[in-house]
This record gives structure tokens, sequence and C-alpha cells, in this order.
């Protein structure tokens, strides 16, 4: 049964035939061929703790910059989930000290034009498209600055989902923006700002305010365990 | 076999399958099928705790082993704090983040303490949505009898009424902070149904619902500067001559020292136990899952509630290798992907509830129904290309890019093919046990979140619990913010670690591990020799 035979870290039993050579911020290592970076770290013997988050590919703390064998072209990549290969060279991208903008979401009075006093460097974009070519998110990042630059929030938010915050945006652009919060910023503000308020919901905060479910609810609290479990049931 | 010339009989089948309709079990089968094949009721996993709040209480082994643990505090150690606190936060995921919120905004001073990163939680990874009654055919009472019926009738009443009230108004307030979540032409919310659900109730942001949240929190959290102690990770609570919480010890896991932190209340919101990978199960959880939480709270004197119950999620990837563990969105059943075995058959009503989907995969796969990897793991088909067949080309990329993308990565369309996958572990269904304000029996210590219990039962429902980290974060924030104003700062004493060591060894000592794990052991320490070329 599978889970009786499962290594409690994963599976280097079957890979280990195959033991393929990396370097690990240029310090090489034999390493299974196919296990995550992140694997690779702790069967180097590395302790690691910035560097892990979620392990789940969502949180982006694992940003990590790699090349394969004889590519002068650096990727990036979130270690949780990219495999090693053999001549492969990579490193855990540090924290980078990025400068996040302070706002108070809810009282901006015009969002659009805060944006310029937030992120007075988001309109220098100098087009040159590293922070697109830097997402392991594959999103079109360059693209997004210069829609929230001319106001798009909506679109820049629906690009912007995909974006775990991992931050490889910020230190290739040469015009020191932080993409990735700059599209939080807008983010939020469509959701706080433009962003239709939903009717329904409010009625149903009144319902329950009003104790429109009080009468089904002294109903069911009052029941013995059998009732309840009986009226569960009739629950389709 | 090559993995593309097994996955031909999930082709093959699918069009007779979009005919077939397959019954819920009966309740009596249900309780058959689980108690026969979910790992809760695996005896040898189990052994009872030998001392504590919870003694004779029986739960998996490796937990047992860290509640009877010892404290890597000696008893001497001088306790003057570095930092004061009205209310001191111990956990920076979703709950973590709503309690600070909650309780910096009625005017308390809070501290926000993370052994990672804030925001470095299982929160952020939730695809599947957020059940709130919000649709006009829907109401609390039903969220709340679906919740029962899903938690096998085991939840807390109170606790649970409390959730399902307080949803909507949560819904409301994320709005307000700018969550951007799924919306009907009308502007009105758009929900989804889920496993369990009798009604369509999950809210979502694509598969990027706890992603969506988590991004919003964080960001609000530092524009609140709501002070933040990273990568320190809680090692012991302190407690005064009354035994009330007082503070907490932690390990900054930079420099090693000891950070004394004393707060009128301390909220933990430590999140859950995935990696101890229970009974040898891969996992879904976040690198700092390890139950943390539960131990020191135990230490205290808090009790734990419905501790021997474990959530394995149906579908945890078995294939490629470099997914094992990592979760397939429940949102793929809900939207009609079938759960296929090795004959092309459906075998179980893809939306029951976690316990039953999983009990029968397992039960798929120890009747020889299961495909085997080679590395030696087994798993059911889910069939993700069926969602394109049945609602157009493109449906699976649009609704579920999250995870388009992870197996993208691995050279896998799964639009295209299906996916192999087993049950995973998840979550933890109980923990230690709250009131209605989400504070245990320990006064001034609050548990919010995963680490709590009682709320979910024996089994959580899909979606509940992005709602639980928000409604009890709320709540645990609001209730010890209220105090802080009327009660002055107790001692800081290790009283009832001398009185947790007494016993312990009255029982014939700790378990012999120091607790809380803080990190998994994944470091190889001395990795093999190999020859040199």
């Amino acid at each position: 049964m599978a889970q009786e035979d499962t290594n409690v870290i994963d599976q280097p039993e079957v890979l280990r035939h195959k033991m393929v050579t990396i370097e690990i911020s240029g310090k090489k290592y034999e390493v299974p061929e196919g296990i995550t970076v992140i694997k690779a770290l702790w069967h180097t013997g590395q302790e690691v703790v910035r560097g892990a988050g979620c392990l789940g590919g969502f949180c982006g703390a694992c940003a990590t910059y790699y090349r394969t064998k004889d590519d002068p072209k650096v990727r990036t990549c979130l270690a949780c989930q990219m495999a090693v290969e053999d001549g492969m060279s990579f490193t855990i991208m540090p924290p980078f000290p990025a400068r996040k903008a302070l706002y108070d979401i809810q009282s901006l009075k015009d969002p659009k034009q805060d944006l310029f006093n937030l992120y007075p460097e988001a309109p220098l974009c100098r087009n040159c498209n590293a922070c697109t070519e830097a997402c392991p998110q594959k999103i079109d990042v360059r693209e997004g600055v210069w829609k929230a630059v001319f106001g798009d929030f909506k679109s820049v938010s629906e690009m912007f989902m995909d974006c775990v915050m991992c931050g490889m945006c910020t230190p290739v652009c040469i015009a020191d923006i932080a993409p990735n919060l700059v599209a939080l910023y807008v983010s939020r503000a469509q959701g706080a700002h433009f962003t239709e308020k939903p009717q329904g919901l409010d009625l149903r905060i009144k319902e329950i305010q009003d104790g429109r479910f009080n009468d089904e609810w002294n109903k069911v609290l009052a029941m013995n365990e059998q009732e309840l479990a009986d009226h569960c049931a009739t629950v389709k | 076999m090559d993995i593309h010339a097994l996955q031909q009989i999930v082709h093959q089948t699918r069009d007779a399958r979009r005919k077939q309709t397959i019954p819920k079990f009966s309740p009596a089968d249900r309780d058959q099928l689980i108690h026969k094949y979910h790992p809760d009721y695996r005896a040898s996993a189990y052994r009872p705790i030998r001392f504590g709040p919870n003694a004779d209480d029986k739960t998996v082994v490796e937990l047992a082993a860290l509640l009877e643990g010892d404290s890597s505090i000696p008893e001497h150690l001088d306790l003057t704090p570095q930092y004061t606190a009205d209310v001191l936060v111990i956990g920076g995921g979703g709950a973590g983040c709503a309690a600070a919120l909650h309780a910096h905004t009625s005017g308390a001073k809070v501290i926000l303490a993370t052994k990672l990163r804030l925001g470095d939680s299982n929160s952020v990874m939730a695809q599947g949505g957020m059940q709130i009654s919000v649709a006009p055919e829907d109401s609390p009472v039903t969220h709340f009898l679906d919740t029962l019926k899903g938690g096998h009738m085991q939840n807390d009443h109170e606790l649970l009424k409390v959730m399902v009230e307080e949803g909507p108004s949560i819904a409301k307030w994320l709005i307000e902070l700018g969550v951007l979540f799924d919306r009907q032409a009308d502007g009105n919310l758009h929900v989804k149904k889920g496993g369990g659900s009798s009604k369509p109730r999950l809210l979502t942001c694509s598969d990027y619902t706890g992603l969506e949240i988590m991004r919003v929190l964080k960001d609000e959290v530092l524009n609140q500067k709501i002070q933040l102690l990273e990568f320190c990770a809680a090692v012991e609570l302190l407690s005064d001559d009354n035994g009330q919480c007082t503070g907490a010890i932690f390990k900054d896991l930079d420099n090693h020292r000891h950070v004394i932190v004393a707060a009128k209340s301390v909220i933990l919101a430590t999140g859950g136990i995935g990696r101890l990978h229970i009974q040898g199960f891969p996992t879904s959880n976040h690198y700092g899952a390890t139950g943390d939480g539960l131990c020191l709270s135990y230490r205290m004197g808090a009790k734990l509630d419905h501790i021997d119950t474990f959530q394995y999620h149906p579908s945890g990837a078995v294939y490629p290798e470099q997914l094992i563990g990592a979760l397939v969105t429940e949102g793929i059943r809900s939207e009609g992907g079938h759960l296929v075995n090795a004959k092309g058959e459906r075998f179980v009503n893809e939306l029951d509830t976690r316990d039953v989907v999983s009990s029968s995969i397992i039960r798929e796969c120890e009747e020889g129904r299961g495909i085997r990897t080679m590395s030696g793991r087994i798993g059911v088909w889910l069939d993700t290309p069926l969602l394109d067949a049945e609602h157009g080309p493109g449906t699976v990329e649009k609704h579920f890019p999250a995870m388009m993308m992870q197996f993208e990565r691995f050279g896998i369309d799964i639009s295209k093919d299906p996916v192999l996958i087993y049950p995973t572990l998840h979550y933890q269904n109980g923990g230690v046990k709250i009131d209605a304000n989400s504070e245990t029996n320990v006064k001034n210590l609050f548990v919010a979140g995963e680490a709590s219990g009682g709320l979910h039962g024996r089994n959580r429902l899909m979606g509940n619990s992005l709602l639980d980290l928000m409604v009890f974060g709320k709540r645990s924030g609001l209730t010890a913010a209220s105090r802080a104003g009327s009660m002055s700062q107790g001692k800081l004493t290790l009283n009832h670690l001398k009185r947790f060591r007494a016993e312990a060894k009255k029982h014939g000592n700790s378990s012999g591990v120091i607790s809380p794990m803080i990190l998994p052991a994944y470091t190889r320490k001395e990795p093999e020799r190999t020859a040199t070329k």
C-alpha cells in the first residue's frame, strides 16, 4: 500500500539510481535526478529556514535564480516547483529591500490618482520587459505596470491574480519599480473602490440582524440528537 | 506501462460515465466504509496519551509523543521581557492576521510573532473557496446542518452557529479591504457547490481564494504598522501564579536567542500538523505545520478536543514525483470531475464528504483497482479533461489556472490528460477546545483557526476552514483587545512547566522528544558519499 512504502521526506529510493551534479550557490553537489530544488537543499544537508514556506507554489518564499547546463540565460523559478537536472546551477534569492507604500485602502479618495503619490516611480517604466521575463508565474508584468499607470485597474487585478508575491520582478527593474507591490495596491483598490457592492450580501446580513432565521434556529437547536440527525438527513 | 497507455481507459470510458449517476452512500454504508478504510480507524496508529489534560484519550502516536514531550526551556531562565503587548498573536496565517487586525482596530497594542514570514501558512494555499450562505435559496441554518452532517454530528453547536451567522459580515469585511471574490453578471457574489454541501455556497477568487485573501490581509497588517516578530518560533508560554496566560517565550531562528514577550492575552493561531506525516502520509501542508500550538497549550493545561481525527484530502497528487502530496483542488470535483479506477469505473459520488471519498479511494486501491507508479505509489484517476468535454474547451485553464501551471511545469497538460491522485494528510479536524470567544479553559489563552477544535466535529466540510479562520480570528482578537484596558500585565512565571514536568515524572517521564517541533527534520545531516569521477 502506498502509505506504507512512503519515505517521509520524498522518494530518493527510486531515484537514487541516477545522480546528477548541480551547483548550489557556486558549490558542486550530487543529488538524485528529478527532486525539487528545495529537496536538493535538504539532500545536501542545508538547513532551510528562510527560503521555504508553503511548499506548494503559492507563497513565494522560495524564489530562486537558476541556470541550466551551458546556457548563459539566468532564469527564475519557485524552488518547491522546479525539478533539478544535470548541470543546473541555482541560488535562492535573498529578500529584496523593495519599498512598500503604506496606505489606508478604505479612505482613499481618488485611488487612480493616489497611485502616483504612493508609487511615484510607477510611470517611469522604460519598457525593458525584464520584469515579465523574471516572473515565474508567467504574468505579463510590464503590461500590468502600464495598465496600472493608465488606470485600467480591472485588467491589472485579473492579470495579477496569479501573483505569489515572490518579488522576482523587483531586483531587475531599472526604474526601481516594485511591480508586485504596485499590482497589489491596484488590485485592492479595484476590489474596495471599483467593484459593484453585492446587494444579496447586504440583504443576507440584514436578514440575520433582523432575526429572520430565528424560528428555524429555535426549532433546530431544541432538537435532541436523534431528531437532529433525522433532520440533517432530510437536507438535500 | 507508459502512463499515457494507462490513461487511455479514462478517455475511452468518458462518454459512458457522463451518463451515469452515482448515488451517495446511505448513512449505514457510509459508516461501514469509513470504519473499514479511513486512516482514523487504523487502531495500530493510535495510543493513549499518558498524562496531561487529555490523559488516557487516544491520538496518533506522532502527536502523542509531542504532547508528552519536554520543553526546551530551563526552569531558571531569565524572564525579563524584551517586548510588551496587550495582545500577542502567535502565527501569521489567516487566523493570526485576522486576530491581529481586529485587536489592533479596537485599539490594543498588538505583536504578531511567526516562525517563518508573515503569511507563510496553509491559508495561502486554500484553493477551493470559503463557505458563506449568501445565495437567496441558502441560509445560515442550512449551512449549520450541512456542516453538522459532514462532521458526523459531533460539532460544537455554539461554535458552529457563531461561524455560520458571522459568515456574511466577514465577506463584507474582506470585500471592503479589497478582496476580489468572483461575481455573477448582476454583481452579486458567485457561489459554487462544494463537497458535502446541499447548496452552492463557496465564495471563490478563481482557484486562488486563500492566496488572494492572504495577499490582502498581509498587506493590511503592514499598512496598520502592526509590530512583527518574524522568524521567531514560540517555544513556551508564560503563566502567572493563578495559571493564567501572560506571554510567551520565542526562539529567534536567526540568532537562536530567546525572546520573552509579556502580554495580557495570547492568541495561538499556529495551524495544523501535516508535517508530522501521520501514518507516513504525504501532506498538502506548509513547511511549518508541526502542531506547535497544541504542545504549548497542552503544557499550560488547555484541554484538547477531537484530536484523534484528521482529514485526508481525497485528491493529493501521486504523479509526478515532485508534486506528491500537493493538493489537486476539490473544485475539479465540484465542477463535475469523475474519480475513475484502473478499470475505468466510477466508484463514489465525487461530491460526498471528504472522509467518504478518501475512504473509497483507499478501498479501490486496497482491493487492487488502483494504478501504481514506478516509485511504488498507488492512486486512482481524476478525470480533469472531462471538464472541458462537459463545459467547453478552455474550462480547466480558465477555472483552475493555479493547477494548470503547477502541472505544466512538469510537462503535464491536465486539460488533456487525467491526473493520478491518492488521499493526502490535509487538516487537523480537532485541536484546542475553545468557547465562542475562541478562549481555552486557560484564562487569557485564546486559540483560533486550525489549531482549535470542536467546530468541525470529526470531519471538516470543504470551504469551512477559511471562514473558521476569519470568524474566530476576529472573535479572539476583539475579546482579547476588550480586556486589555481593564487588566494589568500578570507575572511571568514557568509554574505551569514545573507542574507539567512533575506530572511527566510521575508517569515515567516525558516522551523523550523536545516539543514543539518548529520545523520538520528534512535536512540530511550525513549525505552518503558518492564515488568521485
